[in-house]
């Protein structure tokens, strides 16, 4: 049965990337390879560790149509920021279905030197900067992450050079727009050299009320001494499905924190792998998700401590209501060579009906003698006394409930450290446990 | 104000409560004294709706309502205000959205509109003085990292902001040195009207000193064994709580009163 999905992939790929052989030969090698990867393994079956709490087979073998070229669809941009962050002053991009949007000026420079734009532009015009990053992070054993590779066509490009500082956040909007039902698979690549540091926001937006799947892979490499803001905000409609993976290889004393805050999406994998491959590197992984309904949200962080005096945190805090599900993985890895690490990890939930399931999963593997390494967590209910508290104040059950959730989410939104984001999210999360509408906010286009 | 009729109850199927009757009218402060595990706490959980608290027999009346079928939030806008002996740290609710609720939601039970952001932090400037709270608490989340002395503070500075018409406040000097229990007596004190009531729980005879109760009632074992003026807990001080034992039980021994 597998192999009839595999089969419909490896034909697309034959059929559509394959004849551009326009591409230089290092991306057709890395296409080439992932496509006997990919032949070779399939799509994970449900034995698969990696894959337990997440079933993708279904969605995979959709049928869907596949956003293999950019359409020459107009965005009305201004609907876009109005339900986006609108306070936040920030350089926008936008992916439209997977393809760099702005057709026209498809690789811009900012600020004199940083570059940013198409990533299919720019393995034409800096094909030896992609060369050098291109698929060194990724996952090499990965179907989905193989899949992405061997189809992979546009995304996402950033470099920051040595040295360069960019205050103002970047912000991508991930904009899915179609009548059918589509498919869409983007390729990201942010390179921070040396001593750079940026920020960067991502937003997923659904414009339309299609199904839609999106497989997307993103490789982060920060150089030494860079420091570098990830906070990807999962806002997509109900009827989508997606699954992310990020990849980021941080050297020396470097810096990199991430927040992934997932509001709406029926289906949600996110896989976070970070190796941390230079001696005084710090990581913090943020996540929180609100889920309802049916959703369905699974976090899967590998945080590899390659290198000594290193440290890293997790943490992951859900609240699930109706019959939503959660799963979440925390994957620490302390090689032989890493001592003095520190590492923690934590994942708390918060269960609102009987007929919601989490899993939580720790996993620590240490092959290191002197380190310091924890987790915790919790599954459970709100908290009886202070509830009891909230009400001898005269506050109603109902409205106790949500400032407990509220302050439960606050320790992932106070991570935020960029204020209109921070703030904006707090009145999105804020409206999403109401269970007003969050999604596309004051958008007029009504969708999902 | 308030009318408890012979009222037991259990807490894990324990009978903690063996049968109070108390009244209370308005402008009264009445102490509840008693050794450790007596049933003080219990009853002033009975009084606000704890559910651990199960009432197995009897009647509470609230002015003129049966309490035991309000819900605690219903209990608070109706006047009903408990000073917790603990304090329940709450991380990530930030004061001043607490206090601003918990305001409005009193009032919008009264059938008034929500004070103005304006109007509500004057009202905070000018209780925040009675009890002398530090401003920079009001800045933090509800009690997170306040030592004890400043949770009992806050206690009372939130009974200043709600005005309740009957405060129980529940072993509120316990943890409190000299000058924090002069400036929560105070405060207490300020409150006072001819219109509200007290209940002050207590196991010491220090805080009496500084809030001075017109009836004073001694509770041991689940039931009101002794009832006077506030010469009885000179009196409790003085001759400690085995003094009571020994007048109501008799026929008990050293050894036994000791426990």
């Amino acid at each position: 049965m597998e192999n009839v999905q595999t089969e419909t992939y490896s034909s697309l790929y034959r059929n559509s990337i394959l004849p551009d052989t326009a591409k230089p030969s290092f991306i057709l090698k890395l296409q080439k390879e992932a496509l006997d990867l990919f032949e070779k393994k399939g799509f994970p079956g449900k034995k698969d560790e990696q894959y337990k709490y997440t079933s993708l087979e279904q969605v995979f073998n959709n049928g869907y149509k596949k956003s293999l070229a950019p359409q020459p669809i107009k965005l009305d941009l201004g609907d876009i920021f109005r339900c986006d962050v609108p306070s936040l002053d920030t350089h926008i991009i936008i992916l439209l279905n997977g393809f760099y949007y702005d057709r026209a000026n498809p690789l811009k420079t900012i600020e004199e030197s940083i570059i940013i734009g198409s990533f299919a532009e720019a393995v034409k015009r800096h094909p030896e900067i992609v060369e050098k990053h291109l698929g060194k992070y990724a996952s090499k054993t990965d179907s989905y992450v193989a899949l992405n590779t061997m189809m992979m066509q546009d995304g996402i490009f950033l470099y920051v050079p040595k040295g360069k500082v960019l205050k103002k956040p970047i912000q991508i909007i991930n904009v899915l727009l179609s009548d059918e039902e589509l498919m869409v698979q983007h390729r990201n690549l942010f390179v921070l050299e040396p001593n750079s540091e940026i920020k960067v926001v991502v937003c997923d937006h659904s414009l339309s009320p299609a199904d839609f799947l999106t497989n997307s892979v993103t490789e982060v490499y920060a150089g030494e001494n860079s420091h570098f803001e990830y906070f990807k905000v999962q806002n997509e409609h109900n009827q989508s499905s997606q699954v992310s993976h990020t990849f980021i290889q941080q050297e020396k004393s470097s810096y990199v924190q991430s927040n992934a805050i997932t509001l709406h999406g029926g289906l949600v994998r996110n896989n976070l792998f970070v190796k941390l491959n230079g001696e005084g590197c710090e990581n913090h992984a943020f996540g929180l998700f609100l889920t309802d309904k049916t959703q369905h949200v699974d976090n899967f962080i590998f945080v590899e401590h390659a290198k000594p005096n290193c440290s890293s945190t997790q943490l992951f805090k859900g609240i699930l209501d109706d019959k939503s599900t959660g799963a979440f993985t925390g994957r620490i890895l302390v090689d032989r060579d890493a001592q003095k690490t520190s590492a923690y990890q934590k994942n708390s939930s918060i269960l609102l009906t009987d007929d919601v399931k989490m899993n939580s999963k720790p996993q620590l593997e240490i092959y290191a003698d002197d380190v310091k390494c924890g987790h915790g967590g919790t599954v459970g209910q709100l908290d009886e006394e202070a509830m009891f508290y909230l009400r001898t104040r005269g506050i109603g059950e109902k409205e106790a409930k949500l400032m407990l959730m509220y302050a439960f989410a606050y320790e992932i939104l106070s991570e935020i450290k960029i204020e209109p984001l921070r703030d904006r999210m707090t009145e999105l999360i804020d409206k999403r446990l109401r269970k007003e509408l969050s999604q596309c906010n004051n958008c007029t286009l009504h969708c999902g | 104000m308030l009318h408890i009729k012979d009222l037991k109850a259990s807490i894990n199927g324990q009978e903690i409560l063996k049968g109070i009757t108390l009244d209370i009218k308005a402008g009264e402060v009445h102490a509840i004294m008693g050794p450790n595990g007596s049933g003080k706490s219990t009853l002033a959980s009975v009084l606000t709706g704890r559910e651990i608290a199960q009432v197995t027999h009897g009647k509470v009346t609230y002015q003129g309502e049966d309490l035991l079928e309000m819900k605690p939030e219903d209990r608070a806008c109706k006047g009903i205000f408990l000073s917790f002996q603990y304090p329940i740290e709450i991380p990530g609710v930030s004061m001043v959205n607490f206090l601003k609720t918990a305001l409005n939601e009193h009032r919008k039970f009264k059938g008034l509109q929500p004070l103005s952001a304006s109007d509500f932090l004057k009202v905070m400037r000018e209780k925040k003085a009675l009890v002398e709270i530090d401003s920079t608490l009001t800045n933090r989340a509800v009690n997170e990292g306040f030592s004890g002395g400043e949770k009992k503070k806050n206690e009372i500075f939130q009974m200043a902001l709600l005005e309740p018409t009957l405060s129980i406040l529940d072993e509120t000097d316990s943890g409190l040195d000299i000058d924090a229990l002069r400036i929560v007596a105070n405060g207490v004190n300020k409150l006072r009207t001819k219109d509200n009531a007290s209940i002050v729980i207590t196991h010491y005879q220090r805080l009496l000193d500084y809030i001075v109760p017109d009836f004073v009632h001694v509770l041991m074992d689940g039931r009101i064994v002794k009832s006077g003026t506030k010469e009885l807990a000179y009196e409790l001080e003085e001759k400690g709580y085995d003094w009571i034992k020994k007048e109501i039980y008799p026929e008990l021994n050293g050894s036994e009163l000791a426990i």
